[in-house]
C-alpha cells in the first residue's frame, strides 16, 4: 500500500516535468511525419508549376516570334538576280513585345552567308527535319535568348535553295510571366498545404482523443484499484487498454500472493519461535541433567529447523526476485551442477553422506539464470539428505530424447504419491518431518517455472529421482 | 593664394583636338579632383555647356572631359570598346539614337541604377539604360528675304507644291546629307515612315538641286547669309537659338507632323565612373536640369519640352501645333533604319533622288 502510494506521487511529478526528448508524443511524430510529407509535395509541385509556367510562357512568346519572322520573311524578295530583304520595323516592334525585349535577327541566304542581321546568332542545331517554324533556346554573348527560324525555299533563276529568317528576343516577359505563373500556383499550393496541415492537426487531436481518456482514466484512479479498465475504446487503442488490463493483473496477483506469502511466512516464522521459546523456558528450569540434555537437543533441532526456514524464506524471496528482473544468459548445466555440490558441501555439516557427480562428456547448454538454479539444486540436495538414503547422486546430462536435464538421485523410496501431486504449494510438508520448513520445493518449483523447465520425479531401479527437465535449447522460451 | 590658383585653374577649360573629328575640352575640378567624368557626345559644347555648368556646380569635386566626335565615329567607337571591353567614356550622348539602341540592344549599356522621373515619358527611355535627355524638334528653316509675299510653306504639302511650281528655289534648299550624318538618315527614315509626301518630296527636292549638308549649323549659316532660301529638316534647337541672334531666319515646325528628336545618353557597360554618369543623367531630369536645357541652347527636355517649347514659341509669334509633334520613340523598331540591306536600297533611292543627274 505504502509503497504504490509512493509510486504514484512518484509518476506524478514525473508526469509534470519535460518527459526525455526520444518519448516524443505520437501527435508530434505524426505532425513531422505530415509536415516533412507536405514540404516535399509542396516542393514538387511548385517546381512542376515553375516548369509549367515556363512552357507556357515559350508557347505563347514563340507565336509572337513565329509572326515576327513570317513577317520579315514576306520581306525577302529576289530583285535582278540578287536576294533583297526590305526589313518591316513593325516586325521589330512585335519581336520586341512592345519594347520590352532586346532584339536580334538574321538572315541567311542559301549558301549560308548572311544576309544581313547579326552574324553570331546560331541557326538550330538540329531541327529534326522540321520545315514549319522552329523555336529553340540559345545565347548571344553570353545573353540567354529564345529563337525562331523559318525556312523558305526560293526558286528562281539565279537563286534556288533556302532562305532562312532567325529572330530571337531575350527572356524577360518570358520569366516575367513564368515567375506570374509560377508564384500564383505557389500560393495555392501553399496555402492548400497550410489548410491540409492545419485540418491534419485536428484530425489528429480527435484520432489521439481515446489515447487521452485511457490516459485521464489512469491519473484518476485509486492507487489501489487495480481492477481492469472497462472502457469503449477503438480496436488500435483497445490492444493497449487489454495490454495494460494484462499487467495490471500480474500486477494484482504479484501483490496478492506477496501478501500472501508475508502472511504465511510471518505465520510459520512464530510458531517454531514460539516452541524454541517454550523449550528454553523448560530447560530453565530443569534440574536433571538427563532430561536437560533432551531439552537442549529439542531446541538444537528447532534451531537447526528454523535456519533453514530463514534461509529458505530468503532464498525464495530471492529466486522470486530474480525471476521478475534478471536476464537469461546460455550456461552449462554441468558447470551448475558442480558449483552446486561444492556450494552444498560448505554449507551442510560434516556427517552429511558425499554427493556423486554424474555428468555427461559434452556441455550441457541451456538458458537460464545460474544463482537461481544453483539454489534448487542445493535445495534438492537438502532434500535428498533430508528425505531420502545415500548414496546421493548429481545427474547433468541429456534425457533419452534429448532434451537437457539435472536431476539428484538417492537410494530412498521418495515421496508420497499425493504429496507428489502438491509439490511447489508453499510450507506444504510432510507432516512427519519437523525439520522441513515445506519451502525447498516450492523454490526449486518457481525456478522451474520461470526457466520454462518441466519438474518431474522417476523412480527407477531402485532409486528416486528428482530434477528439471529443460526444454529444446533451440525453442528460446524466456 | 592657394585657392586663386584653384579658382583660376578651374575657369580654363583646356580644349585639344586629339583627332581629326574628335575634340576634347577637360573642366578642371573647382573642388579636389577626387573624381573624373568622361562624356562622350555628338553635340556641340556650346549647346550642351549650360546643363554642364549646372551639373559642375552641383559636383564641383569632378572634373569632366568633354569629347566631341561625329555621330559615325562615336558610334564606331563606342561598338568597338563594347567589343573589347576597354573603357571608353562614362557617358555616350549622341542625336543618332538608332545607334543607340543598337549599342544598348547589343548589350553594351549598364542599367541605370537612379530612378527616372514619373513625368520622364516612355518614348523617351528604354531597356532602363537609353535615356532621352533633349526634345528637338526637326523644322524648315528660311530666309526671310527669300520670302517676301509671305507665302512660306507651313507643311509639306506646300512645301511640295513650292518646289514643283517654281524654278526660284533651284539650287537654293538645302537639307542633310544623309548618308553622313545619322541624325538626317533618322529624320528622313522617319519622313519616310510618318507619311506618303515623302517620294513626292523626294522629287522636288531633286528637280532643284537640293544641297547636302553634313550638320544642322551647316544648313542655317547658308539660309541666314541667302546662299538658301530653305533648309528642311532642320534641328529646331540650332534654329532657335540661332534665331534670337540673327533675326533673317524663319522657323516653320511643319503642321502636318513635326518629327520631334530627343539626343539619347546610355552608361556603358564598362565605364570607369558610372556613378558621376548617373548622377549627370538624373540631373538632366531634374527640373533645375529641365530648365538649363530649355535655356539658352533650346534643347528642352522630353519631360517639360512640350509645354516650355509652346510657352517659347507662343512668345516670339511663332505658330506651332503641339498635336503634330511626332518624337521618336526608343524602340527596336529603329533597329530596322539600320539594317544594311534596308539602308542600302534606302540610300539607292535617295542618291536616284537627290541626283538625277546622276543616272
Amino acid at each position: 500500500m505504502a509503497i504504490s502510494d509512493g509510486g504514484r506521487s512518484l509518476s506524478g511529478t514525473v508526469g509534470h516535468s519535460a518527459p526525455p526528448l526520444r518519448q516524443q508524443s505520437v501527435a508530434f511524430r505524426l505532425a513531422v511525419s505530415l509536415f516533412v510529407v507536405l514540404s516535399l509535395a509542396t516542393g514538387a509541385t511548385i517546381f512542376a508549376a515553375y516548369s509549367y509556367g515556363r512552357t507556357a510562357a515559350d508557347e505563347a512568346f514563340d507565336e509572337v516570334l513565329a509572326g515576327a519572322a513570317g513577317m520579315i520573311m514576306e520581306r525577302v524578295f529576289v530583285v535582278d538576280g540578287e536576294t533583297v530583304a526590305d526589313v518591316p520595323t513593325s516586325a521589330f516592334d512585335l519581336l520586341s513585345l512592345g519594347g520590352r525585349e532586346r532584339v536580334f535577327y538574321r538572315i541567311v541566304l542559301p549558301g549560308g552567308q548572311t544576309l544581313t542581321g547579326y552574324d553570331d546568332l546560331t541557326l538550330p542545331p538540329d531541327r529534326e527535319g522540321q520545315s514549319g517554324p522552329f523555336g529553340y533556346s540559345t545565347s548571344l554573348a553570353g545573353v540567354p535568348l529564345r529563337a525562331m527560324i523559318v525556312t523558305k525555299p526560293l526558286a528562281e533563276r539565279s537563286v534556288t535553295g533556302n532562305v532562312n529568317v532567325i529572330v530571337a528576343h531575350t527572356r524577360n516577359s518570358r520569366n516575367i510571366l513564368a515567375r506570374e505563373i509560377t508564384t500564383r500556383a505557389v500560393a495555392v499550393i501553399a496555402a492548400a498545404g497550410l489548410a491540409i496541415f492545419v485540418l491534419a492537426i485536428f484530425v489528429l487531436r480527435y484520432a489521439m482523443r481515446p489515447l487521452e481518456r485511457v490516459e485521464a482514466a489512469i491519473l484518476t484512479r485509486r492507487s489501489s484499484d487495480l481492477s481492469p479498465f472497462a472502457m469503449d475504446a477503438p480496436r488500435e487503442v483497445s490492444a493497449l487498454v487489454g495490454a495494460i488490463n494484462h499487467f495490471m493483473g500480474r500486477l494484482d496477483r504479484r501483490v496478492n500472493s506477496m501478501q500472501a506469502f508475508v502472511a504465511d511466512a510471518a505465520h510459520q516464522l512464530r510458531t517454531p519461535i514460539t516452541a524454541l521459546l517454550a523449550q528454553t523456558d523448560l530447560a530453565l528450569n530443569e534440574r536433571d541433567t538427563e532430561r536437560l540434555k533432551v531439552l537442549h537437543r529439542r531446541i538444537r533441532s528447532r534451531a537447526i529447523g528454523l535456519n533453514r526456514l530463514t534461509n529458505q524464506l530468503l532464498s525464495h524471496a530471492l529466486v522470486t526476485h530474480r525471476a521478475d528482473s534478471e536476464t537469461l544468459t546460455e550456461l552449462d548445466l554441468r558447470r551448475v551442477a558442480i558449483e552446486a555440490e561444492r556450494e552444498f558441501r560448505l554449507t551442510t555439516e560434516r556427517e552429511t553422506p558425499a554427493v556423486m557427480l554424474d555428468l555427461e562428456e559434452e556441455p550441457v547448454l541451456v538458458t537460464g539464470d545460474s544463482f537461481s538454479l544453483k539454489e534448487a539444486v542445493k535445495n534438492l540436495l537438502n532434500n535428498a539428505v533430508s528425505h531420502g538414503k545415500p548414496p546421493l547422486r548429481l545427474h547433468a546430462g541429456h534425457t533419452g530424447n534429448g532434451l537437457p536435464d539435472i536431476r539428484v538421485f538417492d537410494c530412498g523410496d521418495g515421496m508420497s504419491a499425493e504429496y507428489e501431486d502438491t509439490i511447489g504449494r508453499r510450507f506444504q510438508r510432510d507432516a512427519s518431518k519437523t525439520e522441513s520448513a515445506g519451502l525447498g520445493l516450492a523454490i526449486v518449483k518457481e525456478v522451474a517455472d520461470f526457466h520454462g523447465a518441466s519438474l518431474y520425479t522417476q523412480r527407477q531401479d531402485g532409486m528416486f529421482s528428482i530434477g528439471f527437465r529443460f526444454p529444446k535449447p533451440d525453442g528460446k522460451t524466456a | 593664394m592657394n585657392r586663386a590658383c584653384r579658382m583660376l585653374a578651374a575657369i580654363i577649360a583646356v580644349t585639344v583636338a586629339t583627332t581629326a573629328q574628335a575634340q576634347e575640352t577637360v573642366f578642371r575640378a573647382k573642388g579636389n579632383g577626387s573624381g573624373s567624368l568622361v562624356i562622350a557626345s555628338v553635340t556641340d559644347l556650346v549647346a550642351i555647356r549650360p546643363l554642364l555648368d549646372g551639373f559642375l556646380e552641383r559636383f564641383p569635386d569632378l572634373e569632366v572631359t568633354y569629347r566631341q566626335m561625329q555621330s559615325l565615329e562615336l558610334y564606331r567607337a563606342a561598338k568597338d570598346a563594347c567589343g573589347s571591353g576597354e573603357p571608353f567614356a562614362d557617358i555616350v550622348i549622341s542625336s543618332a539614337i538608332a545607334e543607340q539602341v543598337k549599342l544598348v540592344n547589343d548589350g553594351c549599356a549598364a542599367q541605370l541604377t537612379v530612378a527616372l522621373p514619373s513625368t520622364h515619358p516612355q518614348w523617351a527611355q528604354w531597356q532602363n539604360s537609353l535615356v532621352g535627355m533633349t526634345f528637338e524638334p526637326a523644322v524648315i528653316v528660311y530666309d526671310r528675304e527669300a520670302f517676301p509675299s509671305g507665302d512660306v510653306p507651313q507643311n509639306r504639302f506646300d512645301l511640295v507644291d513650292l518646289l514643283r511650281q517654281t524654278e526660284r528655289f533651284e539650287g537654293k534648299v538645302g537639307t542633310y546629307d544623309i548618308e553622313r550624318s545619322g541624325v538626317g538618315y533618322m529624320f528622313a527614315f522617319q519622313d519616310e515612315y510618318q507619311a506618303s509626301t515623302w517620294g513626292r518630296l523626294l522629287e522636288g527636292l531633286g528637280r532643284n538641286r537640293v544641297k547636302l549638308f553634313p550638320s544642322s549649323s551647316d544648313i542655317i549659316d547658308r539660309v541666314a547669309d541667302g546662299r538658301l532660301a530653305i533648309g528642311y529638316n532642320v534641328l529646331g534647337s540650332y534654329a532657335m537659338a540661332r534665331q534670337e541672334a540673327d533675326p533673317r531666319i524663319g522657323i516653320v515646325f511643319p503642321e502636318d507632323y513635326t518629327i520631334v528628336l530627343s539626343r539619347a545618353a546610355f552608361i556603358p557597360e564598362n565605364a570607369l565612373n558610372a556613378v558621376a554618369a548617373n548622377a549627370l543623367i538624373e540631373f538632366s531630369v531634374s527640373p533645375e536640369g529641365q530648365k538649363l536645357l530649355a535655356g539658352s541652347a533650346r534643347l528642352f527636355s522630353p519631360g517639360a519640352g512640350p509645354g516650355l517649347l509652346s510657352a517659347y514659341l507662343r512668345e516670339r509669334g511663332i505658330a506651332f501645333n503641339a498635336e503634330a509633334l511626332r518624337p521618336i520613340a526608343f524602340s527596336p523598331r529603329l533597329l530596322a533604319s539600320l539594317d544594311r540591306v534596308k539602308l542600302r536600297i534606302f540610300l539607292e533611292q535617295w542618291n536616284k533622288s537627290v541626283n538625277p543627274d546622276a543616272q
